[in-house]
């Protein structure tokens, strides 16, 4: 599918076709062979809404999913839902949740949760699922069948005798270099679930995964981790084609392990910067990562968005749109059978805002 | 007359001399300067609205303090660590800067140093 006529065809009328590129959308298209079951979803992570005192709630990252919100809204042909990539709130409080909650209440397609560290650690996500409902399930939607993970539990000691108050042990895990900190993982449990629902689906059905956490071992120190990766990949191994979307980095990454294509979402509220930019720490990212620009924080936008996605035949083409940046494609490449970025995946040198780590 | 020489000489403090137990009580003095901009990395009371530094720079990635002094080109002209530290402040952070000599500055700046530590000089890179 030609991509620039999708992204045009799917703004609402009224202004200039210059402004596809200012207009950020995450858009999950899914295109397979029969164009019947051609659809689109959006994909919006990371808000990171965090509560200063009473009814006052940090500005710079309400604004980021306002947008992102009014954004989806604007798409037409409406996407046929939205999917949120968790970390909705930054420290889990019933006021966080319910203000982002309040802010995704506009958007007008039908909402999928997927929940984050950020909104688990308080209550051991009590709220979150008396919000947006279960922390793990699967649906089939068109022909694709979708699985959500709740991938961010951890090991039990941690979780329920280590901290002497539910509000430190979301503090402990809402911060990202915490050396007291404790890995991510899907666990016992819910790989046992996993592994019976895809018993259901046909290998050549495309599966698409929705997680927060990358379910792959990416960089350890800042828990961009999934502790039992190879196992949740073990699982999803006999399918044809299989598609992981994550949340939790705030960056742009990709990577493809046998049949599975990853992908990271854009937060809404801030970037991170990449691992290698610690000195102290080894690069672990995937080396054909071509990163985003390093944000300028004079614009509190720069190095957040959102994307959307055509997922043609069962693999994933991934449009960014950098709010203050030029867009970027991340897009399946059969000839390497790899995600890699359709722009500057072998433009040598890159150019210089995606070096200055 | 010699020997109150020699005893005058020896109270005369040396001050080229130092040991490794110097430099070690040194070395302590400074990383417990680090530790406390290390805690004040994580500090919702930093700032004036609960964002802390480690928001966006954790490990204290991503604020390049062998870059300095350099043209910062969002404030316009050649600035230190310790401006573009207020800038943070004043800013994401919402709250008020420090002064330069303030002790909270020194350590931020020592904990944002200390974490770098092995990556050359490249004053003026943007």
């Amino acid at each position: 599918m030609d991509l620039d006529r999708g992204r045009r065809g799917f703004l609402k009328a009224g202004g200039a076709l210059a402004l596809v590129g200012a207009l950020p959308v995450t858009l999950m298209e899914l295109a397979f062979a029969k164009a019947a079951e051609t659809f689109s979803f959006a994909f919006i992570a990371d808000a990171h809404i965090q509560n200063i005192r009473g009814n006052e709630f940090v500005r710079n990252w309400d604004r980021g999913l306002i947008r992102a919100v009014a954004e989806t809204n604007l798409l037409s042909p409406m996407p046929d839902f939205v999917v949120f990539g968790g970390d909705l709130a930054e420290l889990g409080s019933r006021a966080e949740l319910d203000h982002g909650a309040e802010i995704l209440s506009a958007l007008r397609p039908k909402l999928y949760g997927v929940i984050g560290e950020c909104d688990y650690y308080l209550d051991l996500g009590e709220y979150w699922s008396k919000l947006f409902g279960a922390q793990w399930y699967s649906f089939d939607h068109k022909g694709v069948h979708f699985v959500v993970v709740n991938s961010v539990l951890t090991d039990d000691d941690w979780t329920h005798n280590r901290w002497p108050t539910p509000e430190r042990r979301m503090r402990e895990m809402a911060l990202t270099d915490n050396p007291n900190g404790s890995p991510l993982m899907v666990g016992e449990k819910q790989r046992a679930w996993l592994a019976e629902d895809l018993k259901k689906v046909d290998r050549k059905t495309p599966v698409v995964v929705l997680s927060h956490a990358p379910l792959q071992k990416i960089y350890r120190g800042w828990n961009f981790w999934t502790e039992d990766a190879d196992e949740v990949q073990a699982l999803l191994k006999p399918f044809e084609r299989v598609v992981v979307i994550y949340g939790h980095v705030h960056q742009i990454q990709y990577n493809q392990i046998a049949n599975i294509s990853f992908h990271s979402a854009m937060a809404t509220s801030r970037p991170l910067p990449y691992p290698r930019s610690y000195a102290q720490a080894a690069d672990t990212l995937p080396k054909l990562v071509v990163p985003m620009n390093r944000a300028d924080p004079f614009f509190e936008r720069d190095g957040t968005g959102w994307q959307f996605v055509n997922l043609a035949t069962g693999r994933a083409d991934v449009y960014y749109n950098l709010y203050n940046n030029g867009p970027r494609n991340v897009a399946f490449n059969p000839a390497t059978s790899r995600p890699e970025d359709t722009t500057y995946q072998s433009v040598d040198p890159h150019p210089l805002p995606q070096q200055q780590y | 007359m010699l020997a109150v020489a020699v005893i005058l000489a020896s109270n005369v403090v040396a001050a080229d001399e130092f040991s490794q137990e110097d430099m070690q009580r040194w070395q302590a003095q400074f990383q417990s300067v680090v530790q406390t901009g290390r805690s004040l990395w994580v500090d919702p009371k930093l700032g004036g609205n609960g964002v802390t530094c480690a928001q966006c720079h954790p490990n204290a990635a991503n604020t390049h303090p062998e870059t300095y002094p350099k043209f910062q080109k969002q404030i316009g002209r050649v600035v230190l660590l310790w401006e573009m530290i207020d800038w943070c402040l004043r800013n994401p952070l919402e709250g008020k800067p420090l002064a330069a000599d303030d002790p909270n500055m020194i350590a931020l700046q020592a904990y944002i140093t200390n974490e770098r530590r092995g990556v050359p000089l490249d004053p003026g890179k943007h």
